[in-house]
């Protein structure tokens, strides 16, 4: 017989959306506190995975139809392109550009290459963690 | 655009391909043709480092635009860039041979891209001028190789590869700790500053310990006397082309550090660790001799060779003079195209006899009389018997020996040449010789696909050993800048 979890699964539509933000949250604050790519990453990642505990695998894959696979190599290519952007300028790999922007709403906001890097390390850990989780989730 | 990037090549395109790889892992038809090119196309970047190394010296480039001890510098030398050309190489003819011997079963899962991606670790450890970043792509091309050794999943490689994470595990975690050792000592992880910082350091006791530390490390990776054991039960589980990539490159890596760090920068006890190193460099022939002989399985005999070259070219380095160190380079690119190439050839026989037993095996000259002649040529190349590759570098090797303090060690390197010659000649007579065996029906096709590029590595390693003299003078460039680290630390701290 199936447990009746209304209320695990109404406190997962909320925490959800929090733990989303937080993830955001700290992805972008990385470059001067603590947090990046990696934790960034990790944190979507559980709030995935709070979403399989509260559901199932199947409802959540409907909900998130991603190859996650597929994630990890466009992050892996993103970080490799942001990185080789250095080879088209002929200075070393891996050197990183940054400039001062007047972005509306923001007001005066740096904007760093390293944030693409970055981009591309979130995909990769999501994809990878996502990747282990389901696969062994699916395993009969 | 003057390509100042142009040394991260070889590293960077096996990268985006194995990426690329992993978009569509159904398609095996796609599979095949971006790995190989793939491969190709690092091969002829690794040639065009190779002209630009040989004209303009040592290449060097520090990551980030950052001043030289403190970002990560790439450094491609002579010997690098012949280690990595003969990489590439040997990856571009593993992945041909893999199309008709692997099976459609592991093209689909993610077969390519993991070669691709040990590609990638192997050719970066090989440039690195970094131990922390020698640390990552060693664990990058280990990471790829466990993917490799298991992967089909049948019992066997299940097995060993528990033992072969298990023993990666703890030296990579040993790898660490000597890192952190080095590091709390000198203060730096840059290898040409190293290589500065270590002779100004006076208690050279501490430096020891940490030097024989390494050896331990990369002696894992390398299979020396005695932390070789993992290597033969591990290398007899997967499939032969990943037999053949493991064989020809991974412990080559091990032994490369051990070259690197052992010229560059541990130099300051010589009369202790190198003699430590001479020492169980011979320990290291004698173990694969013993193997070499005791099996009769095609596999463990070649496995055991492995261990023998190993401790040859390492011997090689322990002399620490001209020859010594010019022979180990030459043996060193030798071994890991002939290794490849006798795994392409028993790989070849064993699918003919659907057995790697000796014993069930007999009379292939009559039917495949072209494969056993190549077979002989690979052997003979093997023992070093001159005109082919394996001479040059093990009579400098010997003559190192003779003029270093253990030419005793010389003595035992020509005795056991006659072992290696037997072990492999055994392999000739009870497959070749005698009465013929009924072999599995092979399609023509599936046997050309097989053959053709095995023939040409062999025919690489007789050009190899042949045109010695015209390979001589990159080979002595190679030993050159090991001999003298004042050429590997100028070019990359340039003011």
């Amino acid at each position: 017989m199936r447990t009746n979890d209304v209320m695990l699964q109404t406190a997962t539509k909320v925490v959800t959306f929090i733990i989303l933000m937080f993830a955001v949250h700290i992805f972008f604050a990385g470059h001067y506190t603590p947090g990046g790519g990696f934790v960034g990453g990790l944190l979507t990642t559980s709030a995935i995975v709070l979403l399989m505990l509260a559901f199932d695998v199947k409802t959540v894959k409907k909900i998130l139809p991603i190859n996650y696979v597929i994630m990890t190599a466009v992050g892996l290519l993103i970080a490799i392109a942001t990185a080789a952007a250095s080879i088209i300028f002929d200075v070393p790999f891996f050197t990183h550009a940054y400039d001062y922007f007047d972005l509306p709403l923001f007001g005066k906001t740096s904007l760093h290459s390293a944030m693409l890097f970055d981009a591309g390390v979130y995909l990769v850990v999501v994809g990878v963690t996502m990747t282990i989780i389901q696969t062994i989730g699916e395993d009969e | 655009m003057t390509m100042s990037n142009m040394l991260l090549f070889p590293i960077l395109i096996p990268l985006v391909f194995a990426t690329i790889l992993m978009v569509f892992p159904k398609n095996v038809r796609m599979q095949r043709i971006v790995a190989a090119a793939g491969t190709l196309f690092t091969l002829i970047a690794s040639l065009f480092l190779l002209v630009k190394v040989n004209n303009d010296g040592v290449q060097a480039i520090t990551l980030g635009s950052w001043p030289a001890p403190f970002g990560i510098s790439m450094v491609s030398d002579l010997l690098s860039v012949l280690l990595v050309i003969s990489s590439s190489l040997i990856t571009l003819f593993v992945v041909l041979y893999s199309f008709p011997s692997i099976g459609i079963k592991r093209e689909q899962s993610f077969y390519y891209p993991a070669v691709l991606f040990l590609m990638t670790g192997v050719n970066g450890a090989f440039t690195t001028g970094d131990i922390f970043n020698l640390f990552v792509f060693v664990e990058v091309l280990l990471m790829a190789s466990y993917t490799l050794i298991v992967h089909g999943g049948e019992k066997p490689q299940l097995r060993e590869s528990i033992k072969y994470l298990l023993v990666n595990i703890i030296s990579s975690a040993l790898f660490v700790a000597a890192v952190a050792f080095l590091y709390s000592v000198t203060g730096t992880l840059n290898m040409a500053d190293l290589a500065v910082k270590i002779p100004q350091i006076e208690s050279t006791g501490i430096l020891t310990v940490i030097a024989v530390l390494f050896l331990v490390v990369f002696g894992f990776k390398a299979a020396i006397f005695p932390l070789y054991f993992w290597l033969p039960g591990s290398y007899h589980a997967p499939p032969m082309p990943i037999l053949a990539l493991f064989g020809a490159l991974l412990t080559k890596v091990g032994v490369y550090a051990i070259m690197r760090t052992y010229t560059l920068f541990f130099v300051m006890n010589t009369g202790f660790t190198h003699e430590l190193l001479g020492i169980v460099a011979i320990l290291t022939i004698l173990a694969g001799c013993v193997g070499a002989l005791a099996y009769f399985d095609v596999k463990k005999i070649i496995i055991y060779n492995i261990i023998i070259a190993v401790g040859v070219i390492l011997f090689g380095v322990s002399q620490l003079n001209e020859a010594g160190v010019q022979g180990s380079v030459f043996y060193l690119i030798h071994d890991m195209l002939i290794k490849a190439a006798l795994f392409f050839l028993v790989g070849i026989i064993a699918v003919l006899f659907g057995t790697t037993d000796l014993r069930k095996m007999g009379g292939l000259i009559k039917t495949y009389p072209v494969l056993g002649w190549v077979y002989l040529i690979a052997a003979f190349g093997l023992a070093g018997i001159p005109p082919l590759s394996g001479f040059p570098g093990k009579l400098l090797i010997v003559q190192g020996g003779f003029e270093g303090p253990q030419f005793w060690g010389s003595l035992v390197i020509l005795a056991t040449s006659l072992i290696v010659l037997l072990s492999v000649v055994r392999i000739f007579i009870y497959a070749f010789w005698g009465n013929p065996v009924e072999t599995m029906p092979v399609t023509k096709t599936v046997y050309r696909q097989m053959f053709v590029p095995t023939v040409i590595l062999v025919s690489f390693t007789v050009v190899l050993g042949v045109g010695a003299e015209f390979f001589m003078p990159l080979i002595s460039g190679a030993g050159e800048v090991l001999l003298n680290p004042a050429l590997y630390i100028d070019a990359v701290l340039k003011e």
